[in-house]
Formats: structure tokens, sequence, C-alpha cells
């Protein structure tokens, strides 16, 4: 392998901008909105009691 | 030249029982796989005639006196996708059937998730009311107990073994920064100030290289036990993975991961990547979610896990430059850069993409509203209900319902995959072959299937390799004949 062609692939990490610009939060407030649903969403669905939940929840290794 | 990477996911979900007497976890196991299977099979066994789980890629075999659990007589099922459904120590399992590719893959993954949601509804019918099975595609209770998530790539016999352990081992080390699950809390050892860990699996990794699956656990199995031609196969089993909700996940975790025993077999990984201390950069990568952590190479280096994934695509492009490259490698090459890329920047921007950091956003949203500390047991409910394979109940499936996470394949083609097998490996045979003749089958395996179609003896169908089988070499012959008679028949007139 020619060391200098590894370097060039190297810095090649292209998509880094693209790929970033178009994921973080459009709008703020929207944005809060949402996670404002999820949350209402999780409580919704969460078992009840969850100590006890949790405590119960003992697994016996596998494999 | 590699050989294809046929491969498959064995998955062992957590099992509990709520709402009246507790099970135990095999009779649950049992009573989920019997209500699934009952009323859709007609019951072929496994034949565990061949199995051979404690020989050892390293060449010598465990007496069976040291075998620790003897599996014969427990529910265990061939499905007519070609996968197996079957209760493995106290958990139930399910294996994908074989497949050629990492898209293939995580469709047959995830079907897996329906096929335990089915058993799920169907159980309701047994179980006397308010009693209910509950399970959750997870690896760790919590309290110290994991179970395995486990990946199989069949490799050349020709392929040296410690060229495995030599160049696998730092890629396994850092390939938790994309296939981790996320976990709340550390469960072996003190670790001040750990809140949240990358991997479920990170803390139950005890030594480098070794047999064992249930204890000190290895990070590279050595389990030789290849269903399929052992002269020119082994089957590389790799029990480091989590089980991961994300398609995303699982199809870079297999399409990497098969690249790089790619390369390995063609010995193309001619530089040093070893790492200095396996087990303790698995565990720092693991509870460090900035993936700034320094983790110390043999040759002196310190660099983070990101750094030597970048590494090993390096490795990975220069590799593929040289052949023709398929439309699924190419979007696992794709998804691997820019994962490393972001993972760079700010690793939370891949909420959408990534389980773990998909669950440690929600659950900082979670504890931002309510006010919580790390340890409120509202949080580690959280973090077990990601998991839960029920679409009202499972948290990632409320993301994905709410468009919050990114998906690879349509719920059309896992709906499909609970019935249909992969039609590029021997799976096809054994689906199809199921379906039509499952009267006529008294066992099978994945490399084997024994008929009893009346005459003096059963007679055994071996299918030792992976890629025949298939739906183009099989469907003429399985189409021309009218019962499994003339099918024997048709087969040894073949050979």
């Amino acid at each position: 392998m020619p060391p200098g062609e590894e370097q060039k692939r190297a810095k090649k990490k292209p998509s880094e901008d693209e790929e970033i610009d178009e994921t973080p939060p459009k709008k703020e407030a929207k944005n809060t909105e949402d996670i404002d649903k999820l949350i209402d969403e999780i409580d919704e669905v969460l078992e009840e009691n969850a100590e006890e939940f949790v405590r119960s929840y003992v697994q016996k290794g596998g494999e | 030249m590699a050989i294809p990477k046929v491969m498959g996911i064995e998955t062992e979900y957590g099992i509990i029982t709520k709402g009246g007497e507790e099970y135990n976890p095999i009779l649950a196991s049992s009573v989920l796989i019997n209500s699934y299977a009952s009323p859709r099979l007609k019951r072929v066994r496994w034949d565990y005639e061949e199995e051979t789980p404690l020989r050892d890629a390293r060449g010598f075999e465990k007496s069976a006196l040291e075998q620790s659990e003897d599996d014969g007589g427990l529910v265990s099922v061939i499905l007519e996708n070609g996968a197996r459904y079957y209760v493995d120590h106290a958990h139930p399992e399910y294996s994908t059937p074989e497949c050629t590719n990492a898209r293939d893959l995580v469709i047959h993954d995830k079907a897996g998730e329906l096929v335990l949601n089915d058993s799920l509804k169907s159980s309701v019918e047994v179980l006397p009311p308010p009693q209910r099975i509950v399970v959750y595609k997870n690896n760790s209770d919590g309290k110290g107990n994991s179970y395995g998530c486990h990946e199989n790539y069949l490799m050349s016999r020709d392929t040296p073994f410690p060229s495995i352990v030599r160049d696998l081992t730092g890629f396994l080390v850092s390939r938790q920064v994309f296939t981790g699950a996320g976990k709340v809390g550390v469960e072996i050892g003190s670790a001040e100030g750990v809140n949240y860990q990358i991997s479920q699996r990170a803390d139950f990794f005890e030594v480098e290289v070794g047999l064992e699956t249930t204890f000190k656990r290895p990070i590279i199995n050595t389990r030789d036990e290849p269903h399929a031609d052992a002269e020119k196969y082994r089957r590389l089993h790799v029990i480091i993975g989590d089980a991961n909700m994300s398609e995303i996940s699982t199809f870079l975790k297999v399409g990497t991961t098969a690249l790089v025993l790619a390369m390995i077999e063609d010995s193309f990984l001619t530089e040093d990547l070893t790492l200095a201390e396996p087990i303790a950069a698995l565990r720092v990568t693991s509870r460090d979610p900035t993936c700034k952590a320094g983790i110390a190479l043999s040759d002196g280096r310190t660099i983070t896990a990101v750094d030597l994934q970048w590494e090993y695509l390096r490795w990975a492009q220069k590799y593929l430059s040289m052949q023709e490259v398929d439309p699924v490698t190419q979007e696992v090459m794709n998804r691997w850069e820019q994962t490393l890329a972001a993972l760079e920047t700010d690793p939370m921007i891949l909420d959408r993409q990534l389980d773990w950091v998909a669950k440690l956003s929600m659950l900082e949203a979670y504890r931002d509203r309510h006010g919580l500390g790390w340890d409120d047991p509202r949080l580690a409910l959280v973090d077990l209900q990601y998991h839960d394979v029920r679409e009202h109940k499972g948290l990632y499936y409320k993301l994905v319902e709410q468009g919050r996470f990114e998906q690879l394949v349509s719920s059309e083609e896992i709906r499909s995959a609970v019935s249909e097998p992969p039609e590029d490996t021997r799976a096809w045979f054994r689906g199809n072959v199921l379906k039509r003749f499952s009267s006529d089958i008294t066992t099978a395996s994945w490399d084997g299937i024994v008929f009893d179609v009346g005459a003096e003896s059963l007679q055994k169908v071996p299918m030792l390799e992976p890629l025949l089988g298939t739906r183009e070499i099989t469907e003429e012959l399985l189409s021309s004949v009218a019962n499994a008679g003339e099918l024997l028949e048709a087969l040894n007139n073949r050979q």
C-alpha cells in the first residue's frame, strides 16, 4: 500500500458537514414540544410502581 | 479471496411473568414458545446430535462431564423462515436463518422481535388472567446477570485462529461506539461517577480469548462448531455484541464485522492495531459517552475508540477499492463513515440512529422533566422498557412511531420474514421443505434434515454447504415433486 494514498483516504471524512447540518433541531420551540410529547408518552406507558418492577426483574445468566 | 460471509444472529431475550404466580424462567420460556408453535406449526424436533458447543477452535474438546447444561428435552422448534426458536438456559432464544448480507440479517433479526411479540399475544390465551409474560430484547437485568446476543460468521478453516485474535480484538472493543445498546449504571466493580454506559455487555467480559460464554466471558470466543463442512469452514461465534433495537446499529454491527473478517481472511490487514489492554479498553470506552477516552495500543500510541474504527475503515476502503462492491456493502461503508464522523463531532446527534444515544437522550429528557437523580428507579425502568418487544409498551417502538428513529428496512419486509426464509442460503430449502413436508420430517438442524417416509430407516439430507439449498438451486426440484418420498428419490438421483 503506498502510504501517501492511505493518508489521502484517511483525511477524507467528507460526510461530516453535510450529514450534520441536516440533523440539528430546526426550531427550538417545535423541538421542546416534541420532547414534551415523548415524555408524556413515556409516562403513559411506563409500568406502574417502577421500584418494585425493577427490583423484581432478575434474570438467570444465559448463553 | 475471502469466502462469502454467511451470517446469523442468536438472541436470548430476558423474560418474566407478571400478575400472579411467578413461573420459573424455563417454564415461562417453554409456555411462550409452545403457544407460538402449537397453532402455527407441526412440530419438528431439533436434532441435538449435531451440536458440539464444547469443541474449541484451538483444537481440543472439553469432556462431556464438564458440560454444565443439558438442553436435551427442552422446547426447540424450527420455523418456516428457517429460524430456530427454543429455550436456551433460562431464556427464549431466537436464531435467525443464515443470511448473506447485513440488510437481510437486519430484516430477520427484527422478524425475531415480531415472533416474540406474536408469542406473547398467543400466550395470553393459555395463561390464567391476569397472568402474563413479558420479554425484553436486552442483555442484562441490571443486577449483574447477563444473557447474550451472539453473531455468527462463516470463515474459511484455513484462516489461522491467532490472526483472528490479533486483528479482530481491537475492532470488537472499539465497535461498541455504534453497536452499544446503552445501560444505566455499572454492574461489575465500582465506577465513581459513571451513570450511563454505551454497552450493556462490557461489564461482563473478563478475558481476551476463551471457550466460555456464561462466566469468564472472552472478547474472542473459541467455540468451534461450524454447523457446516468442518474441513472447509469454521463459524466464528462473536459473543461480545449487545442486542440492538436499532436497525442501523445491527446493520453496522454485522456489516462492518463481516468486512473486517474478510480482510483477515485475505491477510490484508498488515498494520498492528492491537490493544495493550483489551479488557481495560473495553470498559473505559463503554463508560465514556463522550467517546473521547483514550485507549492504549500495543505500539505505545493512545487513541480513541472512534480513531481505532477510522483505522479499520481506511483499511476497508483500500480493500474494497480493489474489487467490485455490491450495494449493501457500499451502504455499510457510507454509514460507517458518516457514523464515525458524527461520533467525533458530537455523539448526541446520532439520537435517531444508534440505540445507546437514543436511550441516553430519552433518559436525559425524562430526568430534566421530572427532576430525577440517576439512581431513581424510573430511569432503570425506562432503560428496561426501551427493549420491551410489545409495540404498545416498548419505548424504542414509541420513538419509531413518533418519527424519532430512522429505519433501514420496511415493516412489510420484516413481517414477511416471519414466514419467508432468505432466498440465497440453505435456509430457503430448510424453510420450504418444512412448509411442504413437515409431517415426514422427524428432526432437523442447521446442517441437515431427517425424513421418515415409511422406509426401513430414516433418511438424512445433509446440508453442509450454507450456500447450497438456495431458491435458485432447489426451487425447480421442489416444485417437481409431489411428496417427501419423491424429493428424497430425486435428491439421491442427483448425487
